[in-house]
């Protein structure tokens, strides 16, 4: 992780050798330097550790709650809602400064709504929270391409690439909003691990081992959601890191939310800086968007496989 | 600890599916319910569990009624080990057993004390699990993995075990050595047993008495040999059957009904 932190903070346009990124993180040293690090690197690589801890951590919850191995941050319509709002907001032309706090609010209203159609009586039902996810999440993209085709022609480049996800251009003023909600919602998650592992045996013996049903999959929707909430306010919808992580830090450590969970974070921050670390090192910037989907795709596709053929032995 | 039933109703959502039951579970007591599929035994234990709504009567654990027990404290009396168990799970036994010490622990507490580990250790041993237990579930087999979840109902130090159908998937080997298991554990925990038993035969040679279950009304309740006859057998399952008279005991031979 420090490597990558170091490397990502080298390499750019303008290359800084590890010497001088020292002297510039204690603000000595060439003036140039200081402000390529301080201004431009150290936020982007915070901004891309920090969301792909959240979207990590975010989607282990989420597989973890629903039992589902293609769960991912983006099922309980956290994407739509917050996609739609930044759409609206750019067609519109309002200032870009509300994006953060209008995709966040955006994301946690249509988890709201998912959640309200999933309640029912005292319970919260796992089908028709998924079911509900995509319905909202497909109506919300029928009305976000609307907007996008009656947008004015710059607009929709801008709207694209918030869609797409990018960290370019992050710099303190999103990190400075949204990092103390992804440390809150990072500890508590981990504190979450124990009912992840509770609800992993069944609903009737969660709850016979002391498990209220309702308040533990509300708490774990909530701090999902927070997180993967954050963390498009930064970056926009990063697509993948949410879905594999999980998988990925399973393989490693076992099935355990007290271990998946930490790694999760763990290793999705550092994919995500990787990823980011990639798409800056081309001639012309790619969205990093766009470097974990092409990348997350095949790996995905690779567990999928290695599952079925394991599955296969065993039987 | 005693269990007392009184004019106990629950069902579903609206819908009454146990009517006016009363009878009680003593200490070291181990009562097998039998009846028709649909009589309403699962409900029963659902109801007492407070998983379904009550919709009369009460439950008094030792005299005090179970509606002032929050969730966490009511499992720290009673276990329960449902029909339906998840044996994919790729965790390992010893993992299993210590989520039985979940009840006992705020959320915050991730570690497991000195006397959480005895707790564990001693279900594990008393299950003759010891040596499994890095083994994962998902690699055990049908008898492993019911004894795995009994253990971590174990280490859940109830006093009162509600077990569903728990012999179900296993062969008649497993079967009776899981129900001896059971009979260790009352003798050594004096805990109290409630199973449901589809097979009447086993329910007679294991339990102390039988409570008999019609579409929700319970019919009988009383010592095998007192409960198995000819009419209580034809009232809950509509069959005929021959009684035998075997050196352990009383055993059923159900026929079809004549016309």
């Amino acid at each position: 992780m420090i490597i990558i932190s170091l490397i990502s903070l080298a390499k750019g346009s303008v290359y800084i050798s590890i010497s001088d990124i020292w002297l510039a993180i204690f603000q000595k040293g060439e003036q140039i330097n200081q402000t390529i690090i301080w201004k431009l690197r150290l936020p982007r690589l915070l901004a891309s550790l920090l969301v792909g801890s959240s979207l990590g951590m975010s989607g282990a919850l989420l597989q973890g709650m629903l039992r589902n191995g293609l769960a991912s941050p983006y099922l309980l319509g956290i994407s739509a809602g917050s996609g739609l709002v930044i759409v609206s907001i750019i067609t519109f032309g309002f200032a870009q400064i509300f994006i953060p706090i209008a995709s966040w609010l955006g994301a946690i209203f249509t988890t709201l709504i998912v959640y309200f159609l999933a309640k029912r009586g005292n319970k919260i039902s796992i089908e028709r929270l998924i079911l509900g996810g995509v319905a909202v999440s497909s109506l919300f993209g029928a009305i976000q391409a609307t907007l996008l085709l009656q947008a004015e022609d710059g607009r929709i480049q801008a709207a694209l690439t918030w869609l797409i996800g990018s960290l370019n251009a992050r710099g303190w003023e999103e990190i400075k909003i949204t990092w103390i909600p992804i440390f809150i919602a990072l500890l508590v998650g981990i504190l979450l691990s124990r009912q992840l592992n509770l609800l992993s045996l069944g609903e009737e013996l969660s709850i016979s081992l002391g498990n209220s049903l309702f308040r533990s999959r509300c708490l774990i929707g909530a701090v999902a959601t927070l997180l993967a909430a954050s963390a498009v306010a930064i970056g926009g919808l990063i697509g993948f890191i949410g879905l594999i992580v999980p998988h990925f830090s399973r393989l490693l450590v076992g099935n355990d939310y007290k271990y998946v969970l930490p790694f999760s974070a763990l290793i999705g921050g550092l994919t995500l800086s990787t990823a980011d670390l990639i798409a800056r090192l081309g001639p012309i910037e790619f969205p990093v968007g766009i470097i974990t989907s092409l990348l997350g795709a095949p790996i995905f596709i690779a567990i999928l496989y290695k599952r079925s053929s394991i599955k296969r032995e065993q039987k | 600890m005693t269990l007392l039933l009184k004019d106990f109703s629950t069902g579903y959502e609206n819908k009454i599916i146990l009517n006016n039951t009363n009878f009680e579970l003593k200490e070291s007591e181990w009562i097998g319910i039998i009846g028709a599929n649909g009589s309403g035994k699962s409900t029963l234990l659902k109801g007492i569990l407070k998983f379904n709504p009550t919709f009369f009567g009460d439950v008094f654990l030792n005299g005090q009624n179970t509606k002032i027990f929050s969730r966490k404290s009511l499992s720290q009396k009673i276990a329960y080990l449902p029909q339906k168990i998840n044996n994919s799970l790729n965790i390992t036994v010893e993992e299993l057993v210590s989520l039985g010490r979940s009840p006992y622990k705020s959320f915050w507490e991730f570690n497991l004390d000195e006397k959480d580990k005895k707790i564990i250790n001693e279900a594990l041993e008393i299950l003759d699990l010891t040596n499994l237990k890095y083994k994962y579930i998902n690699e055990l087999s049908g008898g492993q993995c019911q004894r795995a979840f009994l253990a971590m109902t174990l280490s859940q130090d109830p006093e009162i075990l509600l077990l569903d159908e728990p012999t179900t998937f296993l062969d008649i080997n497993y079967q009776l050595k899981f129900l001896e298991c059971i009979n260790k554990l009352i003798k050594f925990k004096k805990l109290s047993v409630i199973t449901v038993l589809h097979d009447i035969n086993l329910a007679c040679r294991f339990c102390n008495r039988i409570a008999i279950f019609k579409e929700g009304n319970l019919i009988d309740i009383d010592k095998p040999k007192k409960v198995l006859n000819k009419n209580n057998l034809y009232k809950a399952f509509d069959i005929d059957s021959y009684l035998i008279e075997t050196p352990l005991g009383i055993q059923v031979y159900p026929v079809s009904k004549k016309i």
